[in-house]
């Protein structure tokens, strides 16, 4: 019962702690760290979640969750022998309902997985079909179309991809502060980053915390990626290229492809910090959020161990 | 000898080019690579149509090939992926920035015209 009621302390914690972290304004003196924080908190959130359920389902095995699992599935297999007490109805419908939630997240993945895979080979195939090389962007590919659009296809080949509007919106001073973020992007492999928060809003469309922390995240993935370009060009010119890019236009919009605007206090949160950046949170703040994030994460498999 | 991307390209550029469907031999004509075998013509033609980028149909004893769809619409595919108007919030590509809907993209008009002026 204990381990059960420590998984359910951390799952409320990771819950809370979201629900408050997503208004928190000091993450954008820190993105790199405020996403392995976000990471923590969704891994622990998702093992503590599913634990707790498993843990109350599987107490009278007495092995804890994992082996607890593992002595259900010989059983199960086996035929016949089980746990010394009978099963009741509340512990059958924990076990249910746990061991459905944990398929859906790692199917959920596995599918998201599976499907931008997919996507980005698509998009790879119809690059090298239609993109052009340009020699004034060596190494970059060249959309024709007018529309401005920066972006990067994440995978082992990476590649950076801009519209001709691109690169007649941008002075080359912005061009290439925008090469140095999508750069970082690649670098970093920010696509990864993203890949399960995008994949847990499509498992759970309706929860508006979920839609928060995502937007959340991505902003942070953006900002990350402007400090590192920072390093490499002007801020200043990385701070226009954003501004010009916002106020490109909205393309027209093609028959049922739904509008997705990027939102105008994103792109300003972003602007700002670029022009006026703030204090970096202390070294020593940053470890001990490095550190806690580390327990976090470590802390939820540690429960689902041991017995009890 | 150019890799087989770079001549699914080139194939597809005459493909494109041509106002109606071409054979292989025509196709083999037009292209600026004089040492290509026929064969490897007749190869690159059927990877393509068997990834949906060419339409074949019988002519006599020669197929001829079409394509599926317009330059441009891939062209706008793209596009549509990379400005996230399909819809799927896919974490597929990263990108840079987004356009920002009408009244918003005033403040960041002015913010532009701040930032430029100093």
């Amino acid at each position: 019962m204990i381990t059960a009621a420590a998984l359910a302390t951390l799952a409320l914690v990771c819950a809370v702690g979201a629900w408050r972290f997503t208004r928190a304004r000091w993450t954008y003196r820190a993105p790199h760290v405020a996403i392995v924080l976000w990471q923590a908190l969704g891994v622990t959130w998702g093992l503590a979640g599913t634990g707790t359920l498993l843990a109350y389902a599987l107490e009278p095995y007495g092995q804890g969750v994992l082996h607890g699992l593992a002595a259900f599935a010989a059983s199960a297999l086996g035929g016949g022998y089980g746990p010394a007490e009978p099963y009741d109805l509340p512990r059958i419908v924990a076990l249910i309902t746990g061991l459905t939630a944990l398929v859906v997240l790692v199917v959920v993945l596995l599918i998201a997985g599976v499907q931008t895979l997919r996507a980005r080979h698509r998009h790879r195939t119809l690059l090298a079909l239609v993109a052009r090389e340009d020699p004034e962007v060596p190494g970059v590919r060249v959309v024709d179309h007018p529309g401005a659009t920066a972006y990067c296809v994440p995978g082992l080949r990476s590649q950076v991809v801009v519209s001709a509007g691109t690169l007649k919106l941008l002075s080359p001073a912005e061009l290439s502060a925008v090469l140095a973020h999508e750069a970082a992007h690649v670098r970093e492999r920010h696509d990864l980053v993203l890949l399960p928060f995008a994949a847990l809003r499509r498992a759970l469309p309706w929860s508006r915390l979920v839609a928060n922390v995502q937007d959340e995240v991505s902003l942070l993935v953006e900002m990350a990626a402007d400090d590192v370009a920072r390093r490499y060009c002007s801020p200043r010119r990385l701070a226009t290229a954003l501004l010009r890019f916002g106020t490109a236009g909205a393309v027209p919009t093609p028959n049922g492809a739904m509008g997705a605007a990027g939102s105008c206090s994103a792109v300003m949160a972003r602007v700002e910090r670029l022009v006026t950046p703030g204090p970096a949170l202390s070294r020593g703040v940053r470890y001990s959020i490095v550190a806690f994030s580390v327990t976090l994460t470590v802390s939820a498999p540690l429960l689902w161990l041991v017995p009890h | 000898m150019k890799g087989l991307g770079e001549l699914e390209r080139s194939i597809m550029d005459i493909i494109w080019a041509q106002p109606s469907a071409v054979t292989a031999r025509e196709v083999g004509r037009l292209i600026a690579d004089r040492d290509l075998a026929p064969t490897t013509v007749m190869t690159v033609l059927d990877r393509l149509t068997r990834k949906g980028f060419l339409v074949r149909t019988r002519d006599g004893r020669a197929w001829r090939y079409e394509p599926a769809e317009s330059r441009d619409s891939y062209i706008a595919e793209l596009m549509l992926e990379a400005l996230d108007l399909t819809g799927d919030r896919s974490a597929a590509l990263t990108r840079f920035a987004q356009a920002v809907s009408g009244n918003e993209a005033e403040i960041l008009r002015r913010a532009l015209t701040e930032l430029e002026d100093e």
